[in-house]
């Protein structure tokens, strides 16, 4: 009560809420995650596995991130080819 | 029946070795023989905190690897008998922290104290999972802030898989200690509130430590803050949590804003 009649007398917001509710979502999350192998570096490994059966890749060129948001989360793969990887390929065939 | 306690947090710079020296030396005050042993291999500080840098001959290391005896390792608190320190390597590395070496220790410090206080070193690698590997009890000192307190979340985390207990079926009993608590800015709605915090880390508060000169004073000097200024705010919750962690009922003291009308007023129109 007279933290919030101090508060108004200054108008100024209290920065603490929205620290909890920031941790709370982020911890709901991090538990869950908890004890479980690394999702995205699997994805990664696999991903990269798959695509060098093909095209020769360098290892550091793929990335694989996971946008959380409210709805729905989306899976970016973003992989980095050379231009000329056709014509290697039909080189080495 | 001796106990083994973690002091730990993940987090650097919440208070751990501070800590660490007021519960050891409020609980030797008390009358138990009491050890507190740094496991921050390569970063000791727990020998400065307690004024004994001076003395330190062989360390926890020495002692895991066979190159001394306990005995020779550990030093006696000048103030209080009942206080002994075993501190940590400056020169090795953390790896040195074997997990067959440091279980061997922790078993030959509990047939000697009633309490074995280890001071964990920040972090989530070997040294900090060695110093809760053998605990029976845990406290975590947590900063009224985000990082802290999530960090925290993390140790609960491990304290309740990879210690021995765990593994074991038992549980650690865990303990929450929040350090730098600032009534006012508390008041202000600017800081965490102790609800807050016990609320999100589901975990019973073993005291509050109001954010003091009083702490950087004591490691000035070498002394745990219980000794250096034992009617101060800290030493007083410092003492309290050490009560409880006996069993005792104390009433919490939530620390409160203590500014006069004139303070305030300046402070208002200088903010």
């Amino acid at each position: 009560m007279s933290m919030g009649l101090l508060r108004l007398l200054r108008g100024k917001k209290a920065s603490a809420p929205v620290a909890r509710e920031r941790l709370q979502i982020l911890l709901a999350h991090e538990r869950g995650m908890r004890g479980q192998p690394d999702l995205l570096g699997v994805l990664r490994e696999e991903i990269l596995a798959v695509v060098s059966k093909h095209v020769t890749l360098d290892p550091t060129k793929v990335i694989v991130r996971l946008e959380r948001g409210d709805e729905v989360s989306t899976l970016e793969v973003d992989i980095e080819v050379p231009n000329d990887f056709e014509r290697k390929k039909v080189a080495v065939a | 029946m001796s106990k083994v306690l973690v002091v730990t947090s993940g987090k650097g710079g919440v208070g751990k070795t501070t800590t660490t020296a007021a519960l050891g030396a409020a609980l030797a005050q008390r009358g138990d023989k009491v050890v507190v042993v740094d496991f921050d291999v390569g970063l000791r500080n727990l020998d400065l905190v307690m004024g004994a840098e001076r003395r330190v001959v062989f360390d926890l290391i020495n002692v895991v690897q066979g190159v001394a005896k306990l005995p020779q390792a550990l030093i006696r608190d000048k103030r209080l008998e009942n206080l002994w320190l075993l501190p940590a390597s400056q020169t090795r590395d953390k790896d040195a922290l074997t997990e067959e070496g440091v279980g061997k220790v922790i078993a030959d410090l509990r047939s000697r104290f009633d309490w074995v206080i280890c001071d964990s070193p920040a972090g989530i690698e070997r040294g900090a999972s060695m110093a809760m590997r053998f605990a029976d009890e845990a406290v975590i000192v947590t900063n009224p802030e985000v990082s802290s307190v999530r960090d925290s979340d993390r140790i609960i985390g491990m304290l309740d898989s990879k210690t021995v207990r765990a593994e074991k079926g038992e549980r650690v009993e865990k303990h929450i200690l929040i350090t730098r608590y600032d009534p006012s800015r508390a008041a202000r709605g600017e800081m965490l509130t102790i609800d807050d915090i016990l609320e999100i880390l589901a975990t019973p508060l073993l005291g509050i430590i109001p954010e003091s000169q009083d702490v950087l004073k004591a490691s000035n000097v070498g002394t745990p803050v219980t000794l250096s200024n034992a009617d101060g705010a800290p030493a007083r919750a410092y003492i309290d949590a050490a009560k409880r962690l006996c069993g005792e009922n104390v009433t919490m003291h939530v620390p409160a804003e203590r500014r006069g009308l004139m303070d305030r007023l300046l402070r208002r129109r200088a903010a």
